[in-house]
């Protein structure tokens, strides 16, 4: 079931939540909303279900329009960060529910309706827990119910707003492995709100960035990763060095280097910021061609299989690089040391608002 | 009552929401019973007090007994609140910063005058203190009368009104933990300097609201105060047994002249509850 | 009473004043009641509580107390709804003017009352006109019990009709269930805990109610006469005795309600932790 979304705008009082929005989903696909708090991320997510209106634009699954429809109606399956489980019912009663409440004419016999209910708990896993209490459970255990449950109706969509926002690191990296796999075996599209952005690169098919009520760019995690559509998206994802300096007919002058920016071709000493991921930052001894600066060793520190290195230029910018074990003990630097850095993949961007 | 916060925001949300008809339907029910149960019975008491007119009223409390009504029925709260008052603020202290065994049993003990009748909560201290009662020849011998008499009144009302600023205090003072106390302690402080500069400004509006309320039902009882008054005209009729006492003669100008008195102090219990529980949810939400 | 070990003084004063006050004021004085009774011996206790005129007081008072309750229960988890889910003009005059019952005087309700359903009342002279007779009356006393309790019920749900998550019923929408669905089968399992304790509570006040009830129930032996007022009388004929085998009855009824409470708490405590 895709997914077509078409200028939806939503205001809370004098706040923008969401400023005309469009976006395709795939069928089959599954996508990850990717943004800072307050970004409108959640508010997408629960316009696609249903649970609020847009005060304009239109929503439709498979061509068909679902924007005035109930959120009963658009068999969507939503989980929540929090899994508002049904506190008073078993894990079973829990996953049974959304087949209890249909009307009986379309109601499956008890027998069906136990069948379907254990076949999802050996699907995620909990088979065992069927006659326990939500409070009985832990956080992955619970998110894994909330997530049969929603799969019971065999909803069209499934839609996650940070479903793993309440667990700790372990089990969350463990569940979100888990999630893609499930969606490898049932294939439902599939939208989920995240902040996080590693669970995203890692969960989704495709990465929709939002900002501030807006999308900053749809792509592949690698596309998001390595080649980000505008700045906001390159401080967003991963961690970024920011030059200042200045941009004219195709060529940034950044300190003392001249960096190619064949798509700023029309800017004529304008205003630019430059981006660097520390991993793209080398250091030498020696100069190694034009695009090396001079600059400082603060302070080394191991970050895992990182090691990552401040330093500072001569104009007393901070620069952060990224180097890997191996890459480090060759080098052998020692804190105050004069070194060159050598940026690579610079991306340059007009400095907004100027 | 807890004074929770019940002005969580109304939720647009679509997807949680009745039909416009059905809720119009149910606020109109509702408030087609509070009228006829609460807004109404209100109202009444001011009307027929007022039947005859303000100067009958004025009449109906001037006359001596209605004042030494009046005053009898201050004279009780102010001598009941305060030492219940003292009652709620150890209690609440040995209970809420202290662990120790059976202090459920405790709590449950302090809420036991709730579940009691008035009447029977009147009836005990006849049993003890009336002529036929345990303590009654010896009293008798000392001439000494608790029952039909003023300290009977204020024991009766002591029970009934018994777990009020208790109750209020103890989950308040518990929800707020030792460690400030603790810290006090450590930095020096002796008891009372940390029992005045530190426990009580945090329980300040707590303590109000259980004073309140302690002092409506002080003033208003009726069951326990009329088992061991006797009715005396003019010596031990609190306010509500003057009422009764006049409602009873067919006085029913003057029954009402007095309850509207009783009445206002309801009114004015309720205004002052909201006042506290609106300035408790203020530095609440100011404290977040 | 053990006590773990704490750097912050007064817990002995503070234990023993309030043992020493709890005993002096109430505890003793309730003993007293027990010791009475045990004076009568046990036939007599037997015969004085099942009289007729005993029994059909207990009939009258756990009777009218317990529809009472079940109206409040009704009408007190509509209110709460009504205040926590709803907007319109005046709620928060509404929402204060609730806690009435408990700030009124119960002599000051009772005559209010049986003024306004007496037969030529407000409200009466409708209901009369309909073959309704409200005030002296058992339906009076149920009048009178239902006004005394309601806050009872409204204040025991309203915080927890307030607390619930709203995702719990969005979970449910989704699932596909209808606004009643979700509402007998997601929020009143919920909050049932707490109806009951407010149900409990408002019974449990309005056994043992007087002020209010003595007004408006016209008081004939066997037909609208409370047990409290039952004990008074017993009590102005100085039968001490018999008054106080009732009043035993009656609290041992009531301590039993007390425990269902506590059970109730601790168990919903648990269930829903």
């Amino acid at each position: 079931m895709s997914i077509a979304i078409r200028n939806i705008k939503k205001r809370f009082g004098q706040f923008n939540a969401l400023n005309d929005i469009s976006l395709d989903i795939p069928t089959g696909e599954l996508v990850a909303l990717l943004g800072p708090s307050g970004c409108g991320k959640t508010t997408l997510l629960r316009i696609i279900a249903g649970m609020e209106l847009p005060d304009s634009g239109s929503i439709a699954f498979h061509g068909e329009d679902t924007t005035e429809k109930h959120t009963r109606e658009r068999q969507v399956g939503f989980v929540f960060q929090h899994y508002a489980l049904f506190r008073h019912m078993s894990v079973f009663d829990n996953v049974a529910f959304g087949l209890t409440v249909r009307p009986r004419a379309s109601r499956p016999s008890k027998e069906e309706i136990r069948q379907r209910v254990m076949d999802l708990l050996k699907l995620v896993q909990l088979d065992w827990l069927a006659e326990r209490y939500p409070h009985e459970l832990s956080g992955g255990q619970r998110q894994r119910i909330a997530l049969a449950r929603a799969l019971a109706v065999e909803p069209k969509v499934l839609l996650l707003d940070e479903p793993f926002g309440a667990l700790d690191t372990k089990v969350r990296k463990e569940l979100r492995r888990w999630l893609r796999r499930l969606h490898d075996e049932i294939h439902v599209t599939s939208v989920f709100v995240t902040h996080d952005q590693d669970e995203a690169m890692e969960v989704s098919d495709r990465v929709v960035v939002m900002n501030s009520g807006k999308i900053e760019q749809i792509g592949s995690p690698d596309e998001v990763y390595h080649s980000p559509a505008t700045p906001f998206v390159y401080q967003f994802v991963g961690n970024v060095n920011l030059f200042h300096g200045r941009v004219h007919e195709g060529w940034a002058r950044i300190g003392a280097m001249d960096i190619p920016a064949p798509d700023l071709g029309q800017a004529t000493d304008a205003p630019a910021i430059a981006y660097v991921r520390p991993h793209d930052i080398w250091i030498t001894r020696e100069r190694e061609g034009e695009l090396c600066v001079p600059a400082v060793v603060k302070d080394i520190s191991r970050i895992g299989s990182l090691v990552r290195v401040e330093l500072e230029d001569e104009d007393h910018n901070e620069i952060q690089a990224e180097l890997t074990r191996s890459g480090a003990q060759h080098l052998q630097l020692n804190a105050g040391e004069k070194v060159f850095v050598c940026p690579r993949n610079v991306k340059v961007f007009l400095e907004p608002g100027k | 009552m807890s004074n929770a916060n019940v002005t969580a925001p109304i939720p647009r949300n679509i997807a949680t929401r009745e039909a416009t008809w059905v809720r119009w339907l149910l606020i109109a029910i509702t408030l087609v019973f509070l009228t006829a149960f609460l807004f109404v019975p209100l109202l009444s008491v001011f009307v027929e007090a007022l039947r005859n007119g303000v100067d009958a009223y004025w009449e109906a409390l001037k006359e001596p007994d209605a004042l030494s009504a009046i005053k009898l029925t201050v004279l009780v709260a102010v001598i009941a609140v305060p030492l219940n008052l003292v009652f709620g603020l150890a209690a609440a202290w040995a209970i809420a910063k202290f662990e120790f065994r059976g202090k459920s049993l405790l709590i449950t003990l302090i809420d036991l005058p709730f579940s009691v009748s008035p009447v029977i909560a009147g009836l005990v201290y006849v049993l003890l203190f009336g002529l036929q009662g345990w303590m009654g020849p010896w009293l008798a011998e000392h001439d000494i009368q608790l029952i039909f008499a003023v300290p009977g009144l204020v024991l009766a009302t002591l029970f009934v009104t018994f777990p009020f600023i208790a109750r209020e205090l103890i989950p308040l003072m518990q929800e707020q933990g030792k460690e400030e106390e603790e810290a006090a302690v450590s930095l020096g402080a002796s008891g009372w300097q940390t029992f005045w500069h530190v426990t009580l400004p945090n329980v300040k509006w707590g303590l109000l609201y259980g004073v309140i309320l302690c002092n409506a039902r002080a003033m208003g009882e009726f069951g326990a105060v009329s088992v061991v008054s006797g009715h005396i005209r003019g010596f031990t009729n609190t306010m509500p047994l003057h009422v009764e006492v006049l409602y009873n003669e067919y006085n029913f100008v003057a029954a009402f002249a007095v309850a509207s008195l009783l009445a206002l102090l309801a009114l004015v219990t309720l205004i002052a509850k909201t006042w506290v529980e609106w300035h408790t949810q203020r530095e609440r939400s100011a404290a977040h | 009473m053990i006590k773990k070990h704490s750097i912050l003084p007064g817990f002995g004063p503070a234990l023993g004043f309030t043992i020493f006050y709890l005993s002096l004021v109430v505890l003793i004085p309730l003993s007293a009641l027990f010791l009475k009774s045990a004076t009568l011996g046990w036939e007599q206790f037997w015969a004085t509580v099942t009289a007729p005129r005993v029994l059909a007081s207990y009939k009258l008072s756990f009777g009218t107390a317990l529809i009472a309750a079940l109206i409040n229960a009704v009408f007190g988890l509509l209110v709460a709804w009504v205040l926590v889910r709803y907007n319109f003009i005046g709620k928060r005059v509404v929402d204060a003017l609730v806690d009435l019952p408990f700030a009124l005087p119960t002599a000051v309700a009772g005559i209010a009352l049986t003024a306004i359903y007496a037969d030529n009342g407000w409200i009466g002279q409708y209901l009369a006109a309909q073959g309704i007779k409200v005030a002296y009356t058992p339906l009076g006393i149920v009048v009178a019990l239902t006004f005394i309790g309601l806050p009872f019920v409204v204040r025991t749900v309203q915080p927890v009709l307030a607390d619930l998550d709203r995702e719990v019923e969005e979970a449910a929408a989704s699932l596909g269930a209808t606004r009643w669905q979700t509402i007998s089968r997601v929020i009143f399992p919920t909050i049932m805990p707490a109806l009951l304790t407010g149900f409990a509570l408002a019974f449990a006040r309005a056994v043992g109610e007087y002020g209010s009830v003595i007004f408006i129930a016209g008081n004939m032996p066997m037909v609208s006469e409370i047990a409290p007022l039952l004990i008074i009388t017993k009590l102005e004929q100085f039968q001490y005795a018999e008054a106080t085998a009732i009043a035993v009855v009656m609290l041992i009824a009531s301590f039993i309600l007390l425990l269902a409470i506590n059970l109730l708490q601790w168990w919903s405590r648990r269930r829903l932790a």
